[in-house]
């Protein structure tokens, strides 16, 4: 065998990341432009997709690099209150419009930061540290904020607006521009970089980590710090999509930034994660309403049909996760032949 | 390979205590340049507390150490640290990241990074194989640098792990229980990777309660016990048998019953 064969890299269809997922996205898509096509065969719903979904997307890319780590945050939706507030209202006591994004970002990188040191110093498992996070930063939210929504209509005239929720050339929203950035760095950083490798590392065994020198409790504050600045982001795209801060902008969006990252087959167990999955699986979810509602079902099918795709997408990665890769499932060897071949022993 | 010290490793009248417990209790114990020290005793005996300061996993409550003569300073001593000075350990519950694939494996905590602290793979994979086929003379059917450590056995795995060790230019690889809940061919793919770390000039402590296995490769025997070393014999002065009635006796004695 030649030294490159030893070297094992992938070939074919294998090199394409969530690539079950991806096929399930054209399935779904294809069904509802049958079902539907006075919708789906239009550019006004996907253009409507790309405005809506990137705010979840964001928080679903930030949240793969946490659970690939072996760690959970519940409490993103508060900071997209918080940070949105503080934007708002930023913007309407001093009327800039960057110094609020900074101070937004900031927060959120504040709230995330606390996170970290809860859960890497104190020792405080991340699904209550983060659950009374989410108490905390809404808690105060709601307190600063008098508990009323903070209209800043004035925003849709400013730079700001057009920069990050526009549309370019009058079709095509921003935010999705942005949020597909954020994706292939964050992509390129948990694939290629050395901080992503310590968080895979440290959701595999924490363990095996330390003793391997790697920074464990560091690592675990980074990346609660990043998780909580992309939350701070995503919360200045929905306000200034908006142009309205209410105390409750975070709401529900905790369970379908949570299904769109399973659904993409980043697994709860840690120690593995896919960037691309999680982008495919926002787009599923963000979809789905849509497609029932088109369909004419009605909207209480919505989260019937959410959850069936959820199960339906995490039973698919398990069977196909065990152990195995695209190549060891019988019905898809042709596309693997050379492969197979040069690997029988 | 000429050293410039006589002891990769000395420990001398280190103690520690967890709280109340003194899992150690005045250790004396060298490891020589191109040594290989088999450290026997039971399960809690303190084989695994020794080890971990030796690597820098944590600091002893008092004594002093050295690594090739020179004095240790605890407050400055960790993983890293213990790494730069080569001191290499393959633990008894494996180093290795399940679900990472080999060649990140090889270099976690350490990489070949380009600018920006990025992961320069190619390399990482070319050094990879280069260790699984030169270092260890690894024969896997069907494993390549790809494949995840899941797909390994026992004794591969701890091949893997000693490739590691030695990849990284290590002076003394410090073996930990590398045997345990093993089957006997995969016991002996151990046993022959240790020998490739006596051939090639390098210091090993072999920390086991399988007296068999230690006899295989081990120059000298350490016993410890209750955090005390009560015994040191050189191949030479002592056959198997002897060593397991010894142990055998000792435990018996000892604790008064014998498992």
């Amino acid at each position: 065998m030649k030294k490159t064969a030893f070297l094992g890299e992938k070939r074919g269809l294998d090199r394409i990341e969530a690539l079950p997922i991806i096929i399930v996205y054209i399935v779904i898509v294809v069904v509802f432009m049958i079902t539907a096509p006075a919708t789906f065969l239009k550019y006004r719903i996907y253009q409507s997709f790309m405005s809506t979904v990137p705010v979840p997307l964001i928080l679903g890319l930030g949240l793969t690099l946490v659970v690939a780590a072996g760690e959970i945050d519940l409490s993103f939706p508060s900071i997209i209150a918080f940070s949105g507030f503080i934007y708002a209202a930023l913007y309407k006591i001093t009327g800039q419009t960057w110094i609020p994004l900074i101070a937004a970002l900031a927060g959120g990188a504040v709230a995330g930061f606390v996170n970290g040191l809860l859960v890497a110093v104190v020792g405080i498992p991340s699904i209550i540290a983060t659950l009374g996070a989410q108490f905390l930063w809404s808690g105060l939210t709601v307190i600063l904020s008098g508990g009323l929504a903070w209209n800043i209509r004035d925003i849709r005239e400013e730079t700001i607006h057009s920069l990050f929720v526009g549309r370019i050339g009058g079709v095509l929203p921003a935010q999705v521009l942005w949020a597909t950035a954020i994706a292939v760095v964050l992509w390129f950083i948990l694939n290629r970089h050395r901080f992503g490798e310590h968080i895979l590392f440290i959701g595999d065994n924490a363990e095996v980590a330390r003793v391997t020198g790697v920074n464990v409790r560091g690592t675990k504050i980074m990346l609660f710090t990043l998780m909580g600045a992309l939350a701070g982001f995503a919360a200045v795209l929905l306000t200034l999509e908006m142009a309205t801060f209410w105390t409750t902008q975070g709401g529900g969006m905790l369970l379908i930034t949570m299904a769109a990252v399973f659904i993409g087959g980043t697994s709860i167990f840690g120690g593995e994660g896919t960037i691309v999955g999680t982008y495919v699986g926002s787009f599923i979810v963000g979809s789905l309403e849509a497609g029932i509602v088109a369909t004419g079902l009605g909207g209480f099918w919505t989260r019937f049909i959410v959850g069936l795709v959820l199960i339906l997408a995490v039973a698919l990665h398990i069977l196909l996760g065990r152990g195995r890769d695209l190549s060891e499932i019988r019905f898809l060897q042709f596309a693997f032949k050379k492969r197979s071949q040069g690997e029988s022993s | 390979m000429s050293k410039n010290y006589k002891h990769v490793l000395r420990m001398e009248k280190l103690r520690k205590s967890f709280g109340k417990v003194e899992a150690l209790r005045g250790i004396d114990f060298q490891v020589g340049a191109n040594e290989v020290v088999g450290l026997i005793g039971d399960n809690g005996a303190g084989k695994s507390t020794m080890v971990k300061i030796m690597t820098g996993v944590f600091a002893p409550t008092n004594g002093a150490m050295y690594i090739r003569d020179e004095k240790v300073d605890f407050r400055h001593y960790n993983v890293r640290k213990a790494h730069r000075w080569k001191i290499e350990t393959v633990f008894q519950e494996s180093s290795l990241g399940e679900k990472q694939p080999l060649w990140r494996n090889f270099f976690i905590g350490r990489q070949v990074t380009k600018p920006l602290g990025f992961i320069n793979i190619r390399k990482e994979k070319q050094l990879a194989q280069h260790i699984m086929l030169e270092l260890i003379g690894f024969r896997g059917a069907g494993i390549t640098v790809d494949s995840r450590v899941s797909k390994l056995s026992g004794g591969e795995r701890q091949g893997i792990a000693i490739g590691r060790a030695m990849y990284f230019d290590a002076d003394l690889i410090i073996l930990d229980e590398p045997t345990v809940a093993l089957s006997l061919k995969e016991v002996q793919k151990v046993l022959n990777f240790t020998r490739k770390i006596k051939e090639s000039g390098r210091a090993c402590v072999y920390i086991s309660h399988t007296i068999s296995h230690v006899y295989q490769v081990a120059d000298r025997f350490v016993i410890i016990d209750r955090g005390t070393i009560v015994a040191d014999f050189l191949k030479s002065e002592i056959s198997l048998e002897q060593l397991d009635a010894f142990m055998l006796k000792y435990s018996t004695g000892k604790a008064g019953s014998s498992t």
